[in-house]
């Protein structure tokens, strides 16, 4: 797939195929567009979190560049790259200038096996996830490079920090990740979306009790590999000023930012194809449509499951406390990778013993939403209880 | 109950070479004794089951250089109010230091906020404490020279001071630690001036293993205005806007604080609408304080969204106070003797109207924190201070109740009419972060019952006492007759005459005890003002208990504090 669009182009303009045309080829025709993918992505989810945030806080946000702020983050970008770019005076120049290109190119790398829709993807790599695994933790290295070439206490101990978190978080993320191959059979990430096809509940998180369970394991892992709060101990801004990133300024530190945007996007996408379906809308009418008409339809469902959930790690963010290191490793080491564990052993004996069939899936759904409204019934109790020992709606005033 | 008279003597029975004056002033009985034996003196007010004065509510010095009592016989007095928590009575224990022998015994071994005010009154007047731990300046830099409250210190020569103190003797020269035997190395690191955990400009010096904080040792004094040395300069009134600048994040209850200890000198009841209307503003200013203190709490920890919630009921309170006061934060509203202007038309009804919308506010953020697992990891047992431990460092206020004292100025030692409201003091046991957060909940639904009360109950009529003394005659008395002409010119160019003397009427702040020690010449300006933060006691035991904490733990321990810089350093 990929070579046949390059070819193509280069046959076009009478060009020789292999070597150095192919490459240049191959950045024209793949890399230019997913960087500007990327950068768009990092725009509208900076612009999302910062309306969600506002909403949440019963505020507006940026309102004036653009209607409702949409521009806002494309001016703060052009004011980024317009200041001036420094060094502190004991930092390790060559370090500090190679972290942020290192932390975005783990995140932008990812990219290449994402598909987008069933064709829309530029390496349908057989290893798919294995290499999504493998490039994601390059970041922590690009982290702590970022901040030991600080040469600040403060950017030591975010990037400690950084890298005690993923690489624990790494074991139960990728136990979770397995689950999903495990079902599918395949470690290709177009190979496993195919395999939920047909109706809404052919999808993986309705196809046995423990998916649903992996998926949630997946997710808080992957909060904490993106270093989101409540996992942002990194940059806990009240703790260490800015972690990591406290002596950048400038392009570079609007590069931290995208790649954190960007992983953003690669994590939640990943959650999207193992668990919800990937660019299958969950009708069969429409996923069956094909061509370019179906490529375009499935792209579009993609990336909007993907906002979808990235959005739910901003809800998340923007209504947790942060948790403190040895809480993060507690919760790690003592809680999800157990319980990873045990699921990916149970998912497998039910992949062995019990047919797919569509009624469990109907099942599941019910009972994922009653079990919703029970535990809304008891939060609501939880806290209307926590209201009187303070005898607030009842106060005559 | 033990007539105070006895107090009096039980001290000449005990230590009678020691006694050298006794009088009653400003409603609190005070003794002078001489210096040497202070330690004693105070460690039997405070064994004696009968006397009992086991609080230490405040100490601070004076310079009696340019008054010419005659009970004052030395130079410097070190003044100790002390406070019976058993008995409810306060005494003043008054040192008699003479200049040529500038030193006296440290009462540090009987309490610890000691050290702290025993180091400023060192820094201030150049006294000096045997056995106090580490005596050096903590207000002024550790390079200044002369002690600046001193009547005969020159104010206008001004010192270049810019060395940034090295803090190794507080903290420990760097190496291994030694609760590890050595194991790991320790690793010095500054939090603050400028940091975003430090509300404010606090300098915290911590030496980290890792993660936990092995030692911290605050240094204070980057925002020290010299309030004291200023408040010698004007009038009485003239203190007021600088009192606003004490604790900002609830001026109006400073402004209260000062007027009420000035009229109490003065023997001046207000009216009783004035009396109402303080308790409103100063309910209202308490509301904003613990709003803003567990704010920024949140905010240490994470949750900043909160931050919001608490942010908008604030500036709702803030908006009233404008239309009210015509300033946010400096509102210098209250006066001596009255009130700067009467309540605006429509107050009533707004105040109302936010009573009706704080349980939405504080219910939201209470909604999201108060089951929170992550909330509930992060504070509970986090910083946990015990009873004994809070009332050796002098704490009052929500941190104390924290921790399982009911000790409440409003209830204990009412003023402006305080017994006639029907309010409760909330107490937690555990004195963790967790109970400082939460007893600050509770007690702004306390102050909403407390306002509702007072408007319901708010009478009509003047806002000014009539005295002569304090109140601006009206303008067709000083247009219409010879005697309001000279009342008013006498008001405008003397100032207030507070009668001779010396008094301390202290009231409870958002933070705790607030009183000003202060003593009159009889000549129209203050001859002496010291300021009783609550946080600067309460501060003083940051180094003991987060000592041992996670990093992450240190910082919502101090913002658990509410240290507010521009009272802690005045």
């Amino acid at each position: 797939m990929t070579y046949t669009i390059v070819n193509h182009v280069l046959d076009y303009f009478e060009l020789e195929q292999g070597g150095l045309w192919s490459l240049i080829g191959a950045i024209a025709v793949w890399a230019a567009p997913i960087t500007g993918f990327v950068a768009i992505v990092g725009l509208v989810s900076i612009w999302l979190e910062r309306k969600i945030s506002a909403h949440i806080q019963c505020r507006l946000g940026p309102m004036e560049v653009g209607p409702h702020g949409l521009l806002q983050t494309l001016a703060d970008g052009i004011k980024l790259l317009g200041k001036e770019d420094l060094v502190p005076k004991n930092a390790d120049r060559a370090l500090f200038a190679l972290a942020p290109m290192m932390v975005f190119a783990a995140t932008f790398v990812s990219f290449a096996c994402i598909p987008f829709s069933e064709k829309a993807i530029i390496a349908d790599l057989d290893i798919g996830i294995f290499f999504i695994a493998a490039v994601g933790s390059l970041e922590a290295i690009g982290v702590v490079m970022a901040g030991w070439s600080s040469n600040n206490k403060w950017s030591l101990f975010g990037a400690v920090r950084a890298a005690t978190q993923v690489v624990s978080y790494e074991i139960p993320l990728s136990l979770a990740l397995l689950a999903g191959v495990l079902c599918a059979g395949s470690m290709s990430l177009v190979d496993i979306s195919q395999a939920q096809g047909g109706w809404i509940w052919s999808w993986f998180i309705f196809r046995n009790p423990f998916m649903w369970i992996m998926f949630l394991i997946y997710f808080i892992a992957s909060l904490a590999e993106c270093q989101r709060a409540p996992f942002d101990l990194p940059e806990a801004e009240s703790e260490l000023v800015s972690g990591f990133h406290t002596e950048y300024s400038g392009m570079r530190f609007a590069i931290f930012f995208l790649a954190e945007y960007g992983k953003m996007y690669v994590v939640s996408a990943v959650g999207v194809v193992l668990f919800f379906g990937g660019w299958l809308s969950g009708i069969p009418a429409i996923d069956g449509i094909g061509g370019i008409t179906g490529n375009l339809i499935g792209a579009g469902v993609m990336i909007t499951k993907s906002f979808l959930l990235v959005c739910v790690q901003m809800w998340i963010r923007w209504t947790l406390p942060r948790i403190r290191l040895d809480q993060v490793m507690d919760l790690c080491l003592k809680y999800l990778l157990p319980i990873s564990l045990v699921c990916l052993m149970l998912i497998a004996v039910w992949q062995g013993l019990m047919p797919t069939f569509d009624e469990f899936g109907i099942a599941m759904i019910a009972a994922m939403a009653l079990g919703f409204m029970q535990m809304r019934r008891i939060y609501r109790k939880a806290i209307e209880a926590s209201k009187t020992r303070l005898s607030l709606p009842t106060m005559k005033v | 109950m033990v007539a105070t008279f006895d107090v009096k003597e039980r001290l000449r029975q005990r230590f009678a070479a020691d006694v050298l004056h006794a009088d009653r002033a400003g409603g609190m009985e005070s003794i002078t004794v001489k210096k040497d034996r202070i330690v004693e003196i105070l460690g039997f007010l405070r064994s004696e089951p009968d006397l009992a004065f086991d609080f230490l509510s405040d100490l601070g010095g004076a310079d009696g250089m340019r008054l010419d009592w005659p009970q004052w016989r030395d130079r410097f007095q070190v003044v100790y109010h002390l406070r019976s928590m058993k008995h409810g009575r306060r005494l003043r224990i008054k040192a008699s230091v003479p200049e040529s022998d500038c030193r006296m015994p440290s009462v540090t071994g009987l309490w610890k906020s000691a050290n702290w005010m025993e180091r400023e009154v060192f820094d201030l007047f150049g006294v000096h404490f045997d056995g106090h731990p580490n005596l050096k300046r903590i207000l002024c830099h550790h390079k200044f020279v002369g002690h600046a409250l001193r009547k005969d210190y020159d104010i206008h020569q001004g010192q270049w001071l810019d060395e940034t103190e090295s803090m190794m003797d507080e903290i420990g020269e760097y190496g291994e630690n030694p609760d590890d035997g050595g194991f790991s190395e320790l690793v010095p690191v500054n939090i603050g001036p400028a940091h975003p955990a430090t509300h404010g400009t606090l300098r915290l010096f911590a030496k980290l293993d890792g993660e936990t904080v092995v030692r911290v040792s605050p240094e204070i004094g980057y925002l020290h205005r010299g309030f004291e040395k200023h408040s010698e300069s004007g009038s009485w009134t003239m203190v007021i806007p600088y009192t606003d600048r004490l604790n900002y994040c609830s001026a109006m209850l400073n402004n209260v604080a000062w007027c009420h200890g000035v009229e109490k000198m003065l023997g001046i009841e207000v009216p009783e609408r004035t009396q109402y209307i303080r308790v409103i503003v100063s309910e209202l200013s308490r509301i904003i304080d613990h709003a803003v203190c567990v704010a920024a709490m949140l905010v240490d920890l994470g949750a900043l969204t909160n931050f919001w919630y608490l942010f908008n009921l604030r500036e709702r309170i803030y908006s009233i106070l404008e239309e009210l006061c015509g300033a946010r934060l400096t509102s210098t509203y209250v006066r001596i003797g009255g009130l700067a202007y009467d309540l605006n038309e429509g107050f009533i009804d707004q105040v109302r109207a936010i009573l009706r919308d704080i349980p939405k506010n504080v219910g939201d953020v209470i909604a999201l924190i108060k089951k929170n697992r992550i909330f509930l990891d992060r504070t509970v047992g986090v910083g946990a201070v015990s009873k004994e431990l809070a009332l050796s460092y002098s704490w009052t206020g929500p941190c104390l109740r924290a921790s399982g004292v009911a000790f409440d100025l409003r209830k204990s030692d009412p003023y402006l009419g305080y017994e006639n409201f029907d309010f409760e003091i909330p107490t937690y046991e555990d004195g963790d972060v967790y109970s400082r957060a939460m007893i600050r909940f509770d007690e702004i639904v306390q102050s909403m019952r407390i306002i509702e009360q007072a408007l319901d109950r708010l009478p009509s009529g003047p806002i000014f006492s009539e005295d002569k003394r304090v109140h601006l005659p009206d303008k067709d008395k000083v247009y219409g007759s010879i005697e309001g002409l000279m009342n008013h010119f006498v008001l405008v160019y003397d100032g207030i005459k507070v009668p001779k003397g010396e008094g301390y009427h202290p009231i409870e702040a958002a933070n705790g005890e607030l009183g000003f020690y202060t003593i009159s010449d009889g000549s129209g300006r203050p001859y002496r003002v010291r300021c009783r933060p609550p946080c600067f006691t309460i501060y003083s035991g940051y180094s003991e208990i987060a000592a041992g904490s996670m990093i992450a733990d240190a910082v919502p321990i101090l913002s658990s504090f509410n240290i507010i810089a521009g009272e802690l350093d005045r």
